[in-house]
């Protein structure tokens, strides 16, 4: 079913142990998660500390590729917990987000139903056929009730700009109670509350009733130094000169007003395919050569190859 | 990121009654007089125009409790994570809070005022009460029958009313019903066609005692289209720019979720909150204000790759009708507003260009900025009446 994909689950390792450990200050937390290869800033420290302290759902907004989901699966690992994510789109719903039956595997417990009172001479009552029919074993848990039946978790709820007020509405009830009921089984409550970080590309704004009850975290580009810094622990086997061109390049290319600025998520591609190419430093060949892994637009890879022969060898 | 004085813990954080607390300290334990001066905190925010909420109040305090309360930086993410709700709230909190726990600073103690308020603007759509057309010194045309007045009025130039005519213009912009344009949702719905429905038709079953009965079926539903308002409110357009954010109050109110209302002058102004507000009055009093621009010079293109580059192309444009009101006078280079008008309608599903000169008898579009942009519209239409306005609602309803 198409659903499954957008759930992905990863199995994540504690990097260190939970009590006494990462969430103690945000100093701790920033250094846990440096151990997973996220560099956080003080702000983002700072915000996921919160989160986790406070209960708080985290709400990232910024750029694309700026590290909104990164985040959530250093967090996931960081806190030893599992990372469920639900990909928001147009038109999703509870059957999607929340729980759905699985109708196939009803129907044909009912036809068997059907065919053992056929056999024997008993008429089937409703009442009895509608509890087995209701059973947890015909429930299928998407990734918000799986969040709350999991403990611990995070819950990455990602872009979810793209869903309807509707959407937005329900996500509020769950979020707000940490809890949903089905109802023909009842309540189910989160034993532990999931971390729960949303993600927004501002496609839309989000109604402000949703944002009240998160942290509100802006991620901006990181500076140069700190993209250096992230693209050597993302790629151990980059050498320093080319993670410093790369950072420098990139950061000459978001001060360009092109229609879409590259983001660290394109700094690391266009690290990796300089590193495939082969190339020992970033000159304009090498350039020209893997630009199509930073810039996405004709019209922004011809401006950037004028501008490049300024300040490329 | 640079932080205003933030990364450096100050020792004129006010006011210092109790040692930092350690570990974490709910709100109710920091001292009376720390609580004081965060909430007042609050308060100037109110005012500075953020979306400050007893809520966010709360989770502010237990934030600070969580951290260091005599540190300047914890004390500047504690609030800036809890208070703020949008990227242009960031700058009017850092001025907040600078204002507000620097005391070295005296002279900007008032609540920052975050653009030069422009009230008395509006007043030009509505009569004074002591203008010369409403005490009747000037004598104003008058309109025989009620009728046929409103008919005439239908067709008059918005740019040369009395002040009369503009009080009843008002009114009949008032009782004008815009419909939203439709598109089709992949929410699916139960319909009568379609794809099946298993949980309808299983339900269905249960009833007839596990007898499968007629398949039932869902549907994709049919949602609003977005629409996007942008009005050019620089000099050259004035005379029409009242009544034009009165008409797109009008198509907010009708469809507020879905419409988003920009202006166009030296920079792109975002007045869409503004004129969620049901009374007219009071709306575009809001948005007055928040034009900090009005009757300046025209950037188009430069304003429009604005919009594109913080809205268009993240999403408010993406397929939704967009609406243009403009004379396509550019005072700088018009190919830049070409390209950007091109880029433009590749995102949108329609593209509608409103010239309140093209209704004029004798126009050509052959103005630089309007014949650079003519050859990626859907349509150009006319919008110097209400008739043409109302001509222009029938085509972003049917677009």
């Amino acid at each position: 079913m198409q659903l499954e994909n957008a759930v992905t689950v990863a199995a994540a390792e504690p990097a260190c142990p939970v009590a006494g450990g990462p969430t103690d200050s945000a100093a701790a937390l920033t250094a846990a998660l440096r151990t997973t290869g996220y560099l956080a800033g003080e702000q983002v420290a700072r915000a996921a500390f919160l989160a986790v302290r406070m209960g708080r759902p985290l709400f990232c907004e910024g750029e694309p590729g700026t590290g909104k989901t990164a985040l959530a699966q250093a967090l996931a690992q960081v806190l030893g917990a599992e990372l469920i994510r639900l990909q928001c789109h147009d038109g999703i719903d509870a059957s999607q987000a929340l729980y759905d039956w699985d109708f196939p595997r009803q129907l044909l417990h009912l036809r068997s139903l059907e065919a053992a009172a056929g056999s024997g001479q008993d008429r089937l009552d409703a009442g009895v056929v509608e509890a087995s029919l209701y059973d947890r074993r015909f429930l299928l848990a998407r990734p918000i009730l799986r969040a709350l039946q999991t403990s611990p978790s995070v819950l990455l709820i990602d872009e979810v700009d793209r869903a309807d007020d509707e959407f937005e509405a329900f996500l509020l009830e769950v979020l707000s109670e940490n809890a949903v009921t089905i109802p023909e089984l009842g309540e189910v409550r989160a034993a532990t509350p999931p971390l729960v970080v949303l993600t927004s590309n501002r496609t839309r704004e989000v109604h402000d009733a949703l944002k009240r009850r998160c942290l509100y975290l802006w991620l901006d580009h990181p500076d140069v130094t700190r993209e250096v810094e992230i693209l050597r622990s993302r790629l151990p086997g980059l050498p320093e000169r080319l993670a410093e061109q790369v950072a420098a390049a990139v950061h000459e290319l978001r001060d360009m007003d092109l229609i879409k600025p590259p983001g660290v998520a394109e700094s690391l591609d266009w690290a990796q395919a300089l590193l495939l190419v082969e190339a020992t430093r970033l000159d304009l060949d090498s350039a020209a050569a893997t630009l199509g892994a930073v810039l996405k637009y004709r019209e922004d890879a011809e401006r950037a190859l004028q501008a490049m022969r300024s300040f490329l060898p | 990121m640079s932080i205003p004085q933030a990364a450096v813990p100050s020792a004129v954080h006010q006011p210092r009654t109790n040692p930092a607390p350690t570990g974490p300290a709910p709100a109710g334990r920091t001292a009376d007089g720390t609580v004081g001066v965060l909430v007042g905190f609050t308060a100037v925010l109110r005012h500075a125009g953020l979306p400050v909420t007893t809520e966010r109040v709360t989770a502010f305090l237990r934030a600070v409790g969580e951290f260091d309360v005599t540190d300047r930086a914890d004390t500047y993410w504690a609030g800036r994570l809890t208070l703020c709700a949008d990227p242009d709230d960031l700058p009017r909190y850092d001025l907040a809070f600078e204002t507000w726990f620097d005391p070295t600073i005296t002279t900007r103690m008032a609540p920052p005022d975050p653009e030069r308020p422009l009230p008395s603007r509006m007043a030009a759509l509505t009569a004074a009460p002591d203008s010369p057309g409403a005490s009747g010194t000037e004598p104003a045309p008058e309109v025989p029958v009620a009728a046929s007045g409103a008919e005439l009025l239908r067709h008059q130039d918005l740019s040369e009313l009395t002040a009369a005519e503009r009080e009843h213009l008002r009114r009949m912009l008032a009782q004008l019903r815009p419909e939203s344009p439709t598109r089709r949702s992949r929410r699916r719905r139960a319909a009568r066609r379609g794809v099946p429905d298993p949980a309808r038709t299983l339900r269905a079953a249960l009833h007839a005692h596990g007898e499968l009965g007629a398949l039932r079926h869902r549907d994709c539903s049919v949602r609003p289209r977005k629409v996007v308002l942008l009005i050019d409110v620089s000099g050259s357009m004035e005379p029409y720019a009242g009544a034009l954010l009165r008409f797109a109050h009008v198509v907010t109110r009708a469809a507020p979720n879905s419409t988003e209302v920009f202006t166009l002058g030296t920079r792109l102004t975002r007045i869409t909150r503004e004129l969620r507000l049901r009374d007219p009055e009071e709306a575009l009093r809001g948005a007055a204000t928040a034009i900090p621009d009005w009757s300046g010079g025209t950037r188009l293109g430069e304003v429009l790759r604005a919009f594109l580059e913080r809205w268009g192309r993240r999403g408010a444009a993406r397929r939704a009708v967009v609406v243009v009101f403009s004379d396509g006078w550019e005072r700088d280079d018009a190919v830049l507003l070409g390209e950007q008008v091109a880029l433009l309608s590749r995102l949108t599903h329609r593209l509608v260009w409103v010239n309140p000169h093209a209704g004029k008898t004798g126009y050509s579009p052959i103005q630089g900025g309007i014949a650079a942009v003519l050859p990626h519209l859907d349509d150009l239409l006319a919008g110097h009446s209400l008739a043409t306005l109302e001509s222009l609602l029938k085509v972003v309803r049917d677009a």
